[in-house]
């Protein structure tokens, strides 16, 4: 039988996780816009100046400009959100054991040192901007710094920052926080990791698309081969 | 994977699952609101959190990080209970204190201030999302069950507030934390109604839903309090 295109590990944890990031953006959205306002440093609110606000209608008392309050749903959201991170969290647990012992990330994402010179990487976007299909086995180097930027980047900044906003936590461990100026820089950056990680999945279903979507689909669920595709 | 690989995991799993839910038990990592379906996450927090911070001290700030002006989340109650204590200048306003205690006791703000007094500059952080730093004086609450005599065995402290029918409780635990206060004043003055005055819980462990205002009754209890609001019942997140 010929290898699979991806381990069942890692399909089962790139579903968890799509799952699991779904439902942490969908009620993140919804807690966001309770307060559609953003600070920097320790505190932040109504009474006093902020860094930008989003210019959208909030579901609380906020003025807005907006004459209308949106439906208030952070009940629900506020559990389904810290109950999702710790899918998320455990996922990403298994994955990344699994990913150091199999020698996952370095066989397949993290891009090989040759790779990273200003010809290559020149020579890689080249080639994706005039949408010519990637040569040789694996990755490309645009994917790989891609990939491993969201999995060793975004995700850890995205639980951090998450993590920064919990004062039971901060009390325990007050660098988490301070490393950052504050809790409101920590929502912030929680914030703008979240639309780095929006974009991602964007470009990643768009090429998913370009190059096969019911191919790369069936690689990701079912894990027929590259060879038998 | 093998097929006895999986067995053995699953199983494995199951036991694993047993024992911690016993060990949750056994040492009270389970929160009220412990079980449906938002369960597990609330309780892998809770437990996670009474595992890791213990008796961490909440940050505190230096003075020039005070908000200004301090921040005020909605207005005053406008019960007339509420109206007549604010005329008299909260003379009459009376905490009881009961429930699993050795001397049931009722206290007015003026005997708060006789008891040993804390003051601390903490964050508040509303789960809206919106926050601000105010230095708190009050009476410990630990001081105030040391003098009611609070039972071993109490595992929740209810706190009732004059605002109709409003709420909330926490752990034995975060009660007895040094930074849990009985706050009466703020920023160097008394509490001012629209922050609670006279009298609020202030737990900076725990967002600002759990800092009740207005209180006016605590009842030591160790009875899992039915949940009130939708939002997970401990509020460290």
């Amino acid at each position: 039988m010929a290898e699979p295109r991806h381990r069942v590990l890692v399909r089962v944890t790139h579903w968890l996780t799509a799952l699991s990031f779904l439902a942490l953006l969908v009620t993140g959205v919804e807690i966001l816009i309770s307060h559609p306002r953003f600070y920097w440093g320790e505190a932040g609110n109504a009474s006093g100046p902020y860094l930008f606000k989003l210019p959208i209608p909030a579901s609380r008392g906020l003025e807005t400009g907006y004459s209308f309050v949106l439906p208030d749903q952070n009940g629900w959201s506020r559990n389904l959100h810290f109950q999702a991170a710790w899918l998320v969290a455990f996922t990403a647990l298994v994955y990344g054991i699994s990913g150091l012992r199999r020698g996952h990330f370095r066989r397949n994402l993290l891009p090989a040192r040759s790779d990273l010179s200003w010809r290559a990487m020149s020579a890689s976007w080249k080639a994706h901007l005039r949408f010519e299909p990637s040569s040789g086995e694996g990755y490309n180097v645009l994917q790989r710094l891609a990939y491993a930027g969201v999995v060793f980047g975004l995700f850890p900044l995205m639980i951090w920052t998450g993590l920064a906003m919990a004062p039971g936590f901060t009390a325990a461990f007050p660098l988490t926080v301070t490393a950052f100026g504050g809790q409101q820089s920590a929502r912030t950056i929680h914030f703008f990791a979240t639309l780095a990680l929006v974009l991602f999945v964007v470009v990643h279903v768009a090429m998913v698309w370009v190059t096969g979507f019911r191919a790369g689909l069936r690689g990701m669920t079912i894990g027929q081969s590259k060879e038998s595709l | 994977m093998k097929r006895r690989t999986l067995v053995t995991t699953g199983v494995a799993g199951a036991a694993g699952l047993v024992a911690a839910e016993q060990l949750a038990e056994q040492y009270d990592l389970v929160p009220p609101d412990g079980s449906g379906i938002y369960g597990p996450g609330t309780t892998l927090t809770y437990a996670a959190h009474r595992l890791l911070t213990r008796n961490a001290l909440a940050r505190e700030f230096p003075r020039s990080e005070i908000s200004r002006p301090p921040h005020q989340n909605g207005k005053p109650p406008k019960e007339e209970a509420y109206v007549k204590h604010v005329e008299a200048g909260f003379a009459d306003w009376r905490v009881q204190v009961d429930g699993m205690v050795a001397r049931p006791t009722t206290l007015s703000v003026a005997d708060l201030r006789r008891y040993p007094s804390r003051s601390q500059i903490t964050h508040l952080a509303c789960e809206e999302g919106w926050s601000y730093i105010a230095e708190w004086t009050g009476a410990p609450l630990s001081e105030v069950l040391n003098l009611v005599g609070a039972r071993t065995g109490a595992k929740f402290v209810v706190f009732h507030t004059i605002q109709n029918g409003w709420w909330g409780s926490i752990d034995i635990d975060e009660a007895r934390h040094p930074q849990t206060l009985l706050a009466y004043g703020m920023n160097g003055g008394e509490l001012p109604p629209g922050h609670g005055g006279p009298l609020r819980l202030r737990v900076p462990r725990q967002l600002g839903y759990r800092s009740l205002k207005y209180v006016n009754r605590i009842t030591v209890t160790d009875r899992a309090p039915e949940g009130r609001s939708e939002y997970s019942w401990y509020a460290g997140i």
